[in-house]
């Protein structure tokens, strides 16, 4: 991985205010093609809040530049920057009753390549991935997370990732909640698009995921602010110490 | 938001869509406003026994003295001027029997409509209404070897008098209401149809309706026979022009399910928004029988509409599964009529609406259960989306139940199109509209999926033209 390349995403100076609180205090991330980063820290720590506000969430107000493949998209809303090569993995994906999720997913991927994707190509790709993820095909005809276990919503999500093919994914909390086998599937989904040259910021509580994907670098965030930034031996020793150690750090605002 | 709000405008380009209209080539029409010499002339006009006349001249008494309702829209009720409609317009001197005869610009009304010929090949039979008179009727081979009759209502009256005399107003009476009233009067064209004992009709028998003239009133009259064991499906579809005046529908369906047979009846009716549409539907269920009403109201003015069940026979199951789009300026007022008379009846209503900008949808329900109708199972489920601040809904459920031993559920729910909703759609590279329509459309998919595949395009398609520019 080389570290010169240009970044596919990078923000500066981020900082998120939920009405009148500041919930992310000035982060900085650059994340190059096929890199995996991770994001870790201890629950309430506001790292699902910079994954929803950098997407766009309405709710949110968002300060600073975020930029994708140098491209400034500070201000695009959340479907300009899906088009532009963007994904977020929910933590809790919302319930549209009465839409299938074969057709979401058709007119997901019309709108992000820009074209009407043939229904017999569409349904060969998307069958394919299915398989991939181990999906029973009947799935496609349910509709989207309506009454989906929590697994079934994690591993939709990585199906989007795959179908969408973003330059940059933003994935949030997409192991909690999952079994065992569940985990090593979603891990398979995530390792081959990074194979495909996605770049990936991986939000998570805990370091279980990473015994499947390996992540390029490991930020711990803590009180709205990346508090330490290191390799992927970082998350081993945030897994033995826990945060408790990081606490000065976040006292002192980062690193 | 990347695009304006334009909720005020939706409405006012329907013209455009919608509004072609032929120039006016009529046989005859009766002067405006109503009376007996008017009553008298459509009558003499068609040729009708003299029962029928005289059915009709009382059914004029009727609506003369009762006064309009006193629920319901009445302030959009008391707009209506009746001095100043056409209580009956003809089209064409002579109905047509196949389509290579019908007049061409009545083809082009029908094309512009998205009624192609290819459609044919899914109708059983065709009866398309312009104006107040059938003009295009054609019913294959197989129905009249089965012994089913598909006419227009005036054909029907003329060629099967006995059956029509029999049935006729007897679910409906003239005095039922002041519309049903105003419709025994002036009743025009509509369907007839009789479905033998034990036989069943394989295709959905299909017919179009048609409004295209000012100021002009259609008062079609349908009456839908299911002998014992019988199955039918019938569909109504419409799609009126735009005038700058007010138009009224005034419509009349009579069906009646005898022991064991089925009647499916599907509508859905797009009127341009300045129609009064007043609609008296009924059925009578017996024995065993079923009936369902699928009813789908987008447009009008004012749409007035209660499908009722009259469960007369033991076991009978009577269904309204509906849904109601009320634009800005529009005023759904629809809702569904359960009457449990006989034991161990069960009923289903399910009531759908959308209201947005400054539309109404209101869902106007009654649920009775006699004494001594015992076992018997209803269900009702409201539920309403509300898109914009100044949308509104209402419901007005009433239950009428004389009787100890029976299971009653009821539920409604008022949403609106959640924040989250939009923003995980967004985040798929849907634009908000797309979403909106996304979420929209899911929400009435149990309605769309009942219905036969060109009209579940169809009501999408309108679905998709009403929701243009409902940002924000």
């Amino acid at each position: 991985m080389s570290h010169t390349a240009k970044p596919v995403f990078s923000c500066t100076d981020v900082h998120v205010w939920i009405a009148e609180k500041e919930v992310v205090k000035g982060v900085d991330l650059a994340v190059s093609a096929g890199e995996i980063h991770a994001i870790m820290g201890p629950n309430g720590s506001g790292k699902s809040t910079l994954a929803n506000a950098l997407m766009g969430h309405p709710a949110y107000t968002l300060e600073g530049a975020v930029a994708l493949a140098g491209e400034d998209v500070t201000l695009l809303s959340p479907d300009e920057k899906a088009r532009k090569g963007m994904f977020l993995a929910f933590q809790y994906p919302v319930a549209v009753p009465g839409v299938t999720v074969a057709s979401f997913l058709r007119a997901a991927v019309s709108a992000v390549r820009g074209t009407e994707v043939p229904v017999r190509e569409f349904r060969k790709e998307l069958l394919g991935r299915m398989e991939e993820l181990e999906m029973d095909p009947a799935f496609a005809g349910r509709y989207l997370n309506d009454g989906f276990s929590g697994g079934e919503k994690k591993r939709l999500e990585i199906l989007q990732l795959l179908m969408l093919k973003p330059r940059f994914a933003l994935l949030d909390e997409t192991d909690s909640g999952l079994d065992i086998d569940a985990l090593k599937v979603v891990s398979a989904g995530i390792n081959a698009a990074a194979s495909q040259e996605v770049g990936m910021v991986l939000v998570t509580h805990y370091q279980r995921l990473l015994n499947y994907v390996r992540p390029h670098v490991v930020h711990v965030f803590m009180n709205g602010r990346i508090v330490r930034t290191g390799g992927p031996d970082l998350a081993l020793e945030l897994e033995e110490r826990g945060y408790d150690w990081l606490e000065p750090a976040a006292a002192a605002g980062g690193v | 938001m990347a695009s304006t709000p334009k909720v005020a405008d939706i409405g006012t380009d329907y013209g455009q869509r919608y509004g072609f209209h032929d120039p006016e080539e009529y046989f005859m029409r009766t002067p405006k406003g109503l009376s007996h010499e008017v009553v008298e002339a459509i009558s003499r006009l068609k040729k009708e026994p003299e029962w029928m006349r005289e059915f009709r001249h009382k059914a004029l008494d009727v609506f003369l003295a009762k006064p309009m309702p006193t629920w319901g829209d009445t302030a959009m009720l008391s707009e209506i001027n009746f001095d100043d409609i056409t209580y009956y317009v003809r089209a064409t001197e002579k109905q047509e029997t196949s389509w290579e005869d019908v007049p061409e610009n009545v083809k082009r009304t029908f094309d512009r409509l998205g009624i192609p010929e290819a459609e044919r090949k899914f109708l059983a039979g065709v009866s398309a209404q312009y104006e107040s008179e059938v003009v295009y009727h054609s019913v294959k081979e197989e129905l009249t070897k089965q012994g089913v009759i598909f006419l227009d209502m005036d054909s029907g009256l003329r060629e099967h008098e006995d059956l029509v005399r029999k049935h006729f107003a007897t679910v409906i009476p003239a005095a039922d209401n002041k519309f049903s009233a105003l419709n025994s009067a002036v009743w025009s064209g509509g369907s007839f149809i009789y479905v033998p004992k034990n036989t069943e009709v394989a295709i959905p028998l299909q017919a179009y309706f048609r409004i295209n003239a000012e100021r002009m009133g259609q008062f079609e009259r349908t009456l839908i026979i299911a002998d014992e064991g019988a199955k039918v499906h019938y569909i109504e579809g419409c799609t009126a022009p735009v005038y700058s005046t007010n138009s009224l529908h005034s419509a009349v369906v009579e069906l009646i399910a005898m022991k064991g047979a089925r009647i499916r009846y599907t509508t859905i009716q797009n009127w341009s928004n300045n129609i009064y549409n007043l609609v008296t539907k009924r059925a009578v269920a017996w024995e065993d029988a079923v009936v369902e009403w699928v009813d789908g109201n987008i447009g009008s003015k004012l749409t007035m509409k209660y499908p009722a069940v009259i469960l007369r026979g033991e076991r009978a199951h009577g269904e309204v599964l509906s849904i109601a789009f009320a634009g800005p300026g529009q005023h759904q007022d629809a809702g569904a009529k359960m009457t449990h008379l006989a034991p161990n009846t069960t009923s289903k209503i399910t009531s759908k609406s959308i209201s947005k900008g400054t539309g109404r949808a209101s869902y106007r329900g009654l649920v009775k259960v006699r004494k001594g109708a015992h076992g018997c199972k209803t269900s009702v489920q409201c539920d309403a989306l509300l898109i914009g601040d100044a949308a509104r809904t209402d419901t007005y459920p009433t239950m009428e139940i004389a009787e100890d031993q029976v299971r009653i559920e009821h539920e409604a729910r008022v949403s609106k199109i959640g924040d989250e909703q939009l923003f995980y759609l967004r985040s798929r590279g849907l634009k908000d509209d797309q979403a909106r329509l996304m979420i929209v459309n899911g929400f009435i998919e149990p309605f769309v999926k009942e219905l036969p595949m060109e009209y579940a395009v169809e009501l999408n398609r309108l679905i998709e033209l009403e929701m243009e520019g409902s940002v924000g």
